[in-house]
């Protein structure tokens, strides 16, 4: 058996009605497993970027970018090589605190993970956090001992970096 | 611009498509765009008795003529009619457009229906997005048109497939200022099909097919739809290879040719079969590998490099890896890779040890080379049946032991001659295909080889070609059961029979006159073969009932599982 991977995969679709729907439905009839899909405009009005992150093993990778390019709305689909991009994920969660100890510890640290508090209330904190999802994953470790109230993740969006793109060249 | 409504609108691009034919059922929702074929004098409309008659009507309009198929249904249960239809030119890659009418999506007050579960509304662009290459949803009279262009452009080009449009009626029947000026400008920018290949792997492809010593040809259903038959002959003629088809690529290659070896697979032909699995060298052109084809991967080929080429990239290392895999147009590929090897001609010997092995394995092990029977079996009378039909002759076949007795026993000699459902594997699309097929080519006698589970499937259809004028001949091959899955209880499961057995079939040649038609039925070669030439000659749709053992298996067969060298059964 070959080894599964996590591959991180930017494609540009047609902002219309419907695309979403077409890339869902390829991954659910092909058997492709989504790690996390987000969707939002791209620098341009009529065009979405998806980020998606796929597992999977390699023959497994090379077909769903290939079955995705066969999609009459993708209109570019390209794998971001691995060290060569950016990429952030963003959390919202919500902690129990029981006593101003609590609390305090808390905000110490979201202050060395570098988030915020964006909402307060007397026996919760709600916090807001962006980066690797590594880096997420590492906070919401420490936020367990308190107990998380609920937690919203976006899954994660990316960039290649430099003067590497993923464009629609006209 | 001119003032127009949206139905007129449809109508005149699919004019502009220069559509002559269109099958379809009318319904509520559809009634604007009837209503704008009425009178209509360039566009024939052939009703349908059920809409999954129409779709395969429509496609196999298309197969048999390379042109766009076109069918037509109301919304709701009239769209999902169609959808085994759709689904099977999905499979196999057939040019098909499907246009269905929908509840409306916007109006004064309430009147809008979308999503608000009105009568007759299914989500047919929800439900044929996994079985179309695209579909549309115009919601503005100005969309209809460039959506029409785009359709027609995607279903035929590339690796043709089906593409739906479902036009809400309100945008039907709303009247706008349009400009019907043909544009030529396809708004489809995700959608660039290549079509010639990347020479360096052309040359790499020339490299293994110099050095190789056993070099056999497998031609699937991408060598028709490409009309690359020509191309094929004289890569095969060149490299003195062998050639097998997959079951969709039946009459690609004349099964005429002394290189020709018949089809690969679960039902193949020993032949084929025995020689895929000697070749060093394979050369396969528009095919998707199929499970049926290649049966248990892991013995097919396994001596062989592979050289695949195929239209649709993601075919490439989808189910099998490859060598070189080659992008491109069945034909210019073909024809680039010909005169790429062609100058290296010199230095490819003819292995006279090949020649004389291919010529030995047909003797050996070709099924029609073997004793023929003399009585009232599948083999006779399909033999027969090739001897009666002349070569242009269009067959189309039923699904089950009727369709691979056919792929065994009636040679097929020209492309788009033999036309079935390979994919899918739908009983009941043969008659309403042979209906479209006679369409396309009204001059050419076209044939379903039936069996009697299948053609019960579809058999309203006479009505249609009784109505329509449209002469087929259906041939059933009359076992009173479901003969294949019988087959696979008789053989797989020990003799255990449910559900398989017909009883009392009703009697087709009464049924055939019900609807008008001729219906004959016959009890020995002579009598058939009277009754084929009667039916040649009849200007009405001919049944031909021709009761046939229940214990008739197809064999050779390999076992699900196996490879193909684990063909098993006398023939």
């Amino acid at each position: 058996m070959e080894t599964d991977q996590t591959k991180v995969i930017s494609v540009l679709v047609e902002n219309k009605p419907g695309v979403l729907h077409g890339v869902a439905n390829l991954f659910r009839r092909r058997n492709f497993n989504i790690e996390s899909i987000t969707v939002g405009l791209s620098e341009n009005i009529d065009t979405s970027r998806m980020t998606i992150t796929v597992k999977g093993d390699e023959k497994t990778l090379e077909q769903v970018v290939k079955q995705l390019a066969k999609l009459i709305d993708v209109l570019k689909v390209e794998e971001l090589e691995p060290g060569h991009f950016v990429m952030r994920e963003l959390a919202l969660i919500k902690v129990n605190v029981p006593t101003t100890k609590d609390r305090s510890d808390i905000i110490n640290c979201v202050e060395v993970f570098r988030g915020r508090i964006i909402d307060v209330s007397t026996d919760s904190l709600t916090v807001e956090i962006t980066g690797t999802p590594d880096k997420l994953d590492a906070f919401l470790k420490l936020m367990q001992t308190n107990g998380i109230i609920e937690l919203a993740r976006t899954g994660i969006t990316a960039l290649a970096r430099g003067a590497k793109t993923v464009r629609i060249d006209e | 611009m001119t003032k127009m409504s949206g139905a007129k609108v449809l109508v005149e691009s699919l004019e502009q498509q220069n559509v002559d034919v269109i099958f379809g059922i009318l319904g509520g929702a559809i009634l604007p765009v009837y209503d704008a074929l009425c009178g209509n004098e360039k566009i024939r409309h052939i009703l349908a008795r059920h809409e999954q008659g129409a779709a395969h009507a429509a496609e196999g309009y298309a197969r048999a003529s390379g042109r766009v198929g076109v069918c037509i249904a109301t919304s709701g249960p009239g769209a999902t009619n169609l959808v085994t239809g759709i689904a099977n030119a999905y499979l196999d890659s057939s040019p098909l457009i499907a246009i269905t009418g929908q509840v409306p999506s916007t109006g004064v007050n309430s009147s809008y229906m979308i999503g608000k579960d009105a009568f007759q509304e299914a989500d047919i662009i929800g439900i044929t997005t996994p079985i179309t290459k695209h579909n549309y949803q115009p919601r503005t009279i100005a969309e209809i048109q460039p959506m029409v262009n785009a359709a027609f452009y995607i279903a035929s080009s590339g690796r043709p497939g089906p593409v739906l449009i479902d036009l809400p009626k309100n945008v039907q029947s709303d009247i706008a200022d349009v400009d019907m000026g043909i544009t030529g400008k396809i708004e489809a920018r995700g959608y660039k099909p290549a079509l010639t290949p990347d020479l360096t792997k052309i040359s790499k492809a020339v490299d293994l097919l110099a050095n190789a010593v056993e070099p056999m040809i497998l031609a699937g259903g991408g060598v028709i739809s490409a009309n690359a038959s020509d191309e094929l002959t004289q890569m095969s003629d060149l490299l003195i290879a062998p050639v097998a088809t997959t079951f969709m690529g039946k009459g690609a290659f004349p099964e005429c040719h002394p290189l020709s070896v018949g089809c690969i697979g679960m039902h193949g032909n020993p032949a084929a079969n025995r020689l895929i699995g000697e070749t060093d060298v394979l050369l396969a052109v528009g095919t998707r590998f199929s499970d049926r084809a290649t049966a248990n991967l892991d013995t097919f080929a396994p001596n062989a490099k592979k050289i695949h080429i195929d239209i649709d990239p993601a075919e490439l290392g989808k189910n099998i890896d490859v060598d070189v895999p080659i992008v491109g147009d069945a034909k210019v590929s073909l024809k680039l890779l010909h005169n790429a090897a062609a100058k290296k001609l010199p230095k490819m010997k003819v292995n006279a040890w090949w020649s004389k092995r291919i010529k030995e394995t047909k003797e050996q092990l070709s099924p029609l080379l073997k004793d023929r029977p003399k009585e009232l079996v599948p083999k006779a009378l399909l033999i027969e049946l090739r001897k009666l039909l002349p070569v242009d002759t269009i067959v189309t076949t039923e699904v089950g032991q009727n369709q691979m007795w056919s792929a065994l026993y009636f040679q097929a000699l020209k492309p788009r001659t033999f036309i079935s459902s390979g994919g899918l594997g739908t009983m009941g699309f043969g008659f309403p295909a042979a209906i479209g097929a006679k369409v396309a080519c009204p001059d050419r006698p076209v044939v379903d080889i039936a069996g009697d589970g299948s053609f019960l499937m579809t058999e309203q259809e006479l009505a249609c070609s009784v109505a329509e004028k449209i002469p087929v001949i259906v041939i059933v091959l009359n076992n009173s059961v479901l003969g294949m899955v019988a087959q696979w209880q008789r053989m797989l499961y020990n003799r255990r029979y449910m559900a398989v057995h017909l009883g009392k079939t009703p009697d087709f040649v009464k049924l055939a006159e019900a609807y008008g038609a001729q219906g004959l039925r016959v009890n020995s070669i002579e009598e058939f073969q009277k009754a084929v030439k009667t039916a040649l000659n009849s200007d009405v749709t001919t049944v031909i009932d021709v009761p046939i053992g229940s214990e008739n298996d197809v064999v050779p067969f390999v076992p699900p599982g196996c490879g193909l060298p684990q063909q098993r059964g006398d023939y």
